[in-house]
């Protein structure tokens, strides 16, 4: 049985470790998080250009490095444990994803070349107050002699303010659930678009609301197949989620390894703390969570590379999907809970960094579904016998 | 980084399903399913008669070298092999002790004559081994061990007292291999050996515990000077840590996915309860159920990481360490959520004066699980210890 990396995954993880361990350091993450862009240019240049990271899973014929997503999760993982503030999981894991899915030759052919150039983008579809359903969707576009015409509100995008480039989600007029779906991309400079940052309670990662008043777009901008576009839309949500329960499997790793090491050097009653055994099993406990959401993310990240080459087992995509985020997002935020628990007084201090894993902890889980909504959706799969 | 079992396994494991099906049938209809865990009382002679069933067909000794008798199967291979089995509904395997804990022992630290004189009733499936490790005073601490071992230069034999507990399928069993101190004055870890005593002398008496289930697979093993020759100390006196835990290695995982198809069987009867009734509306047994699915097919994935290997250095990977802990307790949560599922229907047994249904066995067996084996507050010290560097217990 071989599902381990292969060298060369190896290669391509402890590369993006190493340089990850330079640049995205606890102060390098603290000046990018206070702005509002939530990243630094010049950083971006450097995954983009020097080490080619958006380009990762995008096919050779568009300028990409043809690799898969077990590739991109490796990685992904490691921008978790580092808490890399950067548009990757916005341009790859929503738009480069969109694109591949649901993206005709011609739009491939334009747009990805772009992206391996450094352009950033991002998706939105969810309106506000909603659930990453089909229901999420409450943006309307209508046909016009020229194209589209796109109306309403999207909230909760990621790095919305600051991409370049938006894949969006509208739905058809009096529409409601799976039905009347389009996706369309247009340059986030558009005639009629409005973007807000939105300030967030995990600074390392940006919010914004889009207000589209009266956008009009040419018939080019449509992805897909119009009006129904929802089963690409919902095989790029899960490709998405697949990518953030990396992070999040990063975050629970590095809970660990910073509570572990904090407990090893703090003294108390004359001993390491770390050598209690009340320290000890919750840091067991802790192991415990990250090696099965890491098992849990390289199951859905092969499933996601079957998805994505049209194999038969790609159909257990959405399955893969739920179960790598559901349990995920529980091991993150356990570790990271109990991360702040071990380190004491300190863990809630702003200066540890424990805090700020904390708070991605959160934000990863309410991305694209918590665990509650994702368990749901599995339920609804064993219990009533729907297809997720 | 792949998902599945090349051609090869992947022939092997429709031989076995062929041969299971062509004979897990007949007078082997009845014990489908039955035995193992919580259930090991049930159809004992018609199992071991299974056994020789399985001894005949070529499957027992199956990750055994050739050249002792076994089949050389690969990893993946008794991977398959149990998964299929426990698919088809195979019985607890009577001769697991024997096949998986003894003869890999013998085979790696046994001299000729032992491996001459014991394999082969082992891959017979006629001579089946109990394990004479834990003793009242020794559960976790187990090189606390009491019983012990003297050797006589008269008669040329080793004369063995003292007590072990918690010893399954004692009363089914030909021979224990029993760790006893060779030398008296020793504590811990030093001065102990591994002995291959018969069950059937004057020497050694057995009385089963009765569980919390009302059925009785363990056993206290009581020894008052029960012999064994010469040859039948594995290693020489003082080894028997080294050749004890030696054993313990052995697992590497490749009863995990039939392990795991038990638990899907005992799940998919939880989830059939809850749709007829009416559970499966309930919006929390809805989070837990689907909880229990989640936990089980990362179990699922945890395996295949574990038979993947990976660390170059052959310490055991971390996925590996977690593994006890991690299916104890979701196993025992299991048992809960079947209790849960059930509603009021779960206090009503089969029959008096205590017979269970499967789901109760499974309630009440499985906080067996989170103790047997390393419970899992010494799978945590472990955890911590071997796999994050953190400081090591005191040792008295």
């Amino acid at each position: 049985m071989e599902f381990r990396f292969t060298e060369e995954q190896e290669m391509i993880r402890d590369t993006a470790q190493a340089f990850l361990a330079e640049v995205s350091t606890p102060a390098a993450v603290r000046g990018a998080m206070v702005t509002e862009r939530g990243y630094d240019e010049a950083l971006w240049k450097r995954i983009s250009e020097d080490m080619m990271w958006p380009a990762l899973h995008i096919p050779e014929e568009y300028g990409g490095m043809g690799l898969g997503y077990v590739e991109l999760a490796a990685m992904q993982e490691q921008m978790g444990r580092y808490l890399l503030c950067s548009p990757f999981l916005a341009t790859v894991g929503f738009a480069v994803n969109t694109l591949l899915v649901a993206g005709s030759e011609s739009q491939k052919q334009r747009y990805l070349p772009e992206v391996v150039a450094g352009k950033t983008a991002t998706l939105a579809f969810m309106g506000p107050g909603s659930e990453c359903d089909a229901d999420a969707v409450q943006a309307t576009f209508t046909t016009e002699e020229q194209g589209y015409c796109l109306n309403g509100e999207y909230r909760y995008v990621t790095d919305g303010h600051s991409a370049e480039l938006l894949l969006v989600a509208a739905r058809a007029p009096g529409t409601s659930g799976e039905a009347g779906i389009s996706l369309f991309v247009l340059p986030a400079e558009t005639e009629g678009v409005r973007r807000e940052w939105l300030p967030t309670m995990d600074q390392t990662r940006k919010q914004a609301a889009l207000f589209f008043d009266n956008v009009r777009l040419d018939a080019s901008a449509l992805l897909g197949e119009e009006a129904n576009a929802w089963p690409a839309l919902a095989k790029v949500l899960d490709l998405a989620t697949i990518a953030v329960a990396a992070e999040q499997v990063g975050v629970a790793q590095q809970a660990l390894d910073s509570s572990v090491a904090y407990t090893s050097e703090r003294v108390q009653f004359g001993r390491t703390i770390a050598s209690y055994q009340a320290i000890k099993h919750k840091a067991a406990d802790m192991m415990l969570r990250a090696e099965a959401a890491r098992s849990a993310l390289y199951y859905a990240a092969c499933i996601a590379d079957e998805a994505l080459a049209g194999n038969p087992r790609g159909a257990e995509l959405a399955e893969a999907a739920s179960i790598a985020k559901a349990y995920c997002s529980d091991a993150a935020f356990f570790n990271a809970g109990c991360g702040i628990q071990l380190h004491g007084g300190v863990g809630i201090t702003a200066e540890y960094d424990i805090q700020l894993y904390f708070k991605r902890a959160k934000s990863t889980e309410t991305l694209l579904g918590n665990a509650a909504w994702h368990r749901d959706r599995l339920a609804r799969q064993l219990l009533d016998g729907e297809s997720v | 980084m792949k998902l599945s079992f090349n051609a090869q396994d992947e022939a092997f494991r429709d031989e076995v399903a062929d041969w299971l099906a062509n004979h897990l049938c007949g007078e082997f209809e009845a014990i489908r399913g039955r035995g193992g865990p919580g259930d090991e009382h049930s159809f004992v002679e018609e199992r071991k008669a299974w056994e020789q069933e399985l001894a005949s067909g070529g499957w027992t000794g199956l990750g055994w070298p050739t050249a002792f008798g076994g089949r050389g199967a690969s990893i993946e291979q008794q991977v398959i092999f149990n998964e299929e089995y426990a698919r088809a509904g195979g019985p607890g395997r009577m001769g697991h002790i024997g096949e998986t804990l003894m003869g890999p022992t013998l085979i790696a630290f046994g001299t000729d004559l032992q491996r001459e004189h014991y394999l082969p009733g082992i891959r017979a499936g006629k001579q089946f081994w109990c394990q004479g490790y834990s003793e009242p005073a020794a559960g976790s601490d187990l090189a606390n061990v009491k019983t012990r071992a003297r050797f006589d230069e008269t008669s040329q034999q080793w004369y063995i007292s003292g007590q072990k507990v918690w010893t399954s399928l004692a009363h089914e069993s030909e021979y224990c291999f029993v760790i006893a101190r060779t030398d008296p004055t020793s504590v811990g870890h030093k001065g102990l050996g591994v002995f291959l005593v018969a069950m059937a002398q004057p020497g050694v008496t057995v009385r089963p515990i009765e569980q919390l289930t009302g059925t009785s697979e363990f056993n206290e093993v009581f020894f008052d000077d029960a012999v064994c020759s010469a040859d039948d100390i594995v290693g020489e006196p003082g080894d028997g840590w080294k050749v004890g835990m030696g054993l313990l290695g052995f697992e590497r995982g490749v009863s995990t996915l039939g392990q795991q198809m038990l638990f899907q069987n005992e799940l998919d009867e939880i989830i059939r309860i809850a749709r007829a009734n009416g559970a499966a509306r309930n919006p929390a047994l809805r989070q837990r159920i689907a909880e229990a699915h989640i936990g089980l097919r990362i179990m699922r994935f945890n395996s295949m990481r574990m038979l993947s290997g990976g660390g170059d250095d052959g310490s055991l990977q971390k996925e590996a360490m977690i593994y006890k802990l991690y299916w104890a307790t979701w196993h025992r949560n299991l048992g809960k959520l079947a209790m849960d599922v059930l509603g009021a229907e779960s206090e009503i047994i089969s029959a008096a004066p205590y017979e269970l249904n499967r789901l109760q066995s499974l309630y009440l067996f499985t906080r067996a699980d989170t103790i047997y084996g390393g419970t899992n507050q010494i799978q945590r010290n472990i955890i911590a210890e071997r796999a994050l560097g953190m400081p090591r217990e005191p040792r008295g």
